[in-house]
């Protein structure tokens, strides 16, 4: 089974990232699938980056902290953040198949950012279901 | 699970290569990226062990071009082979389209590919998919091992232990000398494009 996304879908989906992620001042946001497909990629401009490896990556990191999780007997953990000295990245999971990446430097707080990510999860989840 | 961009018309596939630890998945890998530069656009990611085991996976994607007017994009990823890596192997099976199953032509290791490949079977029906009917081809690894005199399986054993129900398209291959690494390559891209078209064909989505 595959999983087949049209125009009107991805650009619901870019503009959803652009506005909301991009617009916050998020150098990269990506949208891909647990299997690390990368399904939609949007950056502000500044920085080239390997996404198709950063997809592949995250998608094991993220398969791995949900195994993790349940041998330590939690359903999920809902902070996925990792911090570095000028780049963050900041993982939510959107949906059983989907997972949202977010790489940002410190002008943006993380707080603001998961604020913003109820929004942005609502507005893919009706176009991904 | 492979995904359709209709908007850019781009194709994404996964491809994964299984088999027991040490025989060979990470040295096709490598061999691959080492003679396909012009068609890989990343770095090879390689996730492993201080003594270059492979940990979790080895993965590059791969650029095989436009088939009916779409960019294909195969993901090629590595599984870790050793026994207690289950759960990571697990992990990098999600969404797979097609499977390499290499297995070591060495003759001691000819149970560790029997149990290896039932493994597949099992973590593959973990996610609701059948062995039979997922695109596979089984490559013979390490055949040059035997002008070194080391003891090899031949290939009927190979065939009679691994592919008798399967019937899966084989090749003979030494992974280090990049024998046949690509043409097991060419083959399991061409089975799985080819089970994506019939998918789309009969209208599954
Ligand atoms: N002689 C020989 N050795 C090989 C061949 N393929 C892999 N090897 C060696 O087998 C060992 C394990 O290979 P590796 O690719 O890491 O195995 P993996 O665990 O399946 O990823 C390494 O020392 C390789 O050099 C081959 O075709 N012939
Ligand atoms: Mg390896």
């Amino acid at each position: 089974m595959s999983l087949i996304l049209g125009r009107q879908h991805l650009d619901k989906i870019q503009d959803t990232l652009q506005k909301n992620l991009i617009g916050l001042g998020v150098q990269n946001t990506m949208l891909i699938d647990m299997a690390g497909n990368v399904i939609v990629t949007v950056d502000n401009g500044v920085k080239k980056r390997d996404m198709y490896s950063l997809a592949a990556l995250a998608a094991a990191n993220f398969g791995a902290m949900c195994s993790m999780a349940k041998i330590v007997g939690e359903d999920e953990f809902s902070l996925l953040f990792h911090k570095g000295q000028k780049e963050n990245i900041y993982f939510s999971r959107v949906n059983d198949e989907f997972l949202l990446i977010n790489i940002f430097n410190n002008d943006v707080t993380l707080g603001f950012l998961r604020l913003k990510m109820a929004q942005v999860i609502e507005e893919l989840s009706s176009v991904l279901d | 699970m492979a995904f359709i961009n209709l908007k850019d018309r781009v194709i994404q596939a996964k491809i994964v290569y299984y088999g027991p630890g040490r025989c060979g998945k990470t040295t096709n890998l490598e061999f691959i990226y080492s003679k396909c530069r012009e068609q890989i656009n990343s770095e090879m990611v390689t996730v492993k062990t201080q003594g270059d085991r492979t940990l979790f996976f080895d993965f590059f994607p791969f650029d095989i071009g436009k088939i009916a007017g779409y960019d294909v994009k195969i993901q090629l990823y590595t599984v870790p082979g050793q026994v207690k890596y289950n759960s990571t192997r697990r992990l990098v099976l999600k969404g797979v389209d097609g499977v390499v199953f290499v297995a070591d032509s060495e003759a001691e290791r000819r149970s560790k590919n029997i149990s290896s490949l039932m493994n597949l079977q099992e973590n593959l029906a973990l996610y609701n998919k059948n062995i039979f009917e997922m695109p596979l081809v089984i490559q013979y690894n390490k055949r040059d091992l035997k002008k070194q005199g080391i003891e090899v399986l031949d290939v009927e054993t190979m065939e009679r232990d691994l592919n008798v129900e399967l019937k899966a398209p084989s090749f003979e291959a030494s992974a280090l000398d990049g024998d046949n690494v690509v043409a097991t390559l060419k083959r399991i891209i061409s089975l799985t494009m080819s089970s994506l078209e019939k998918e789309l064909e009969n209208g599954d989505w």
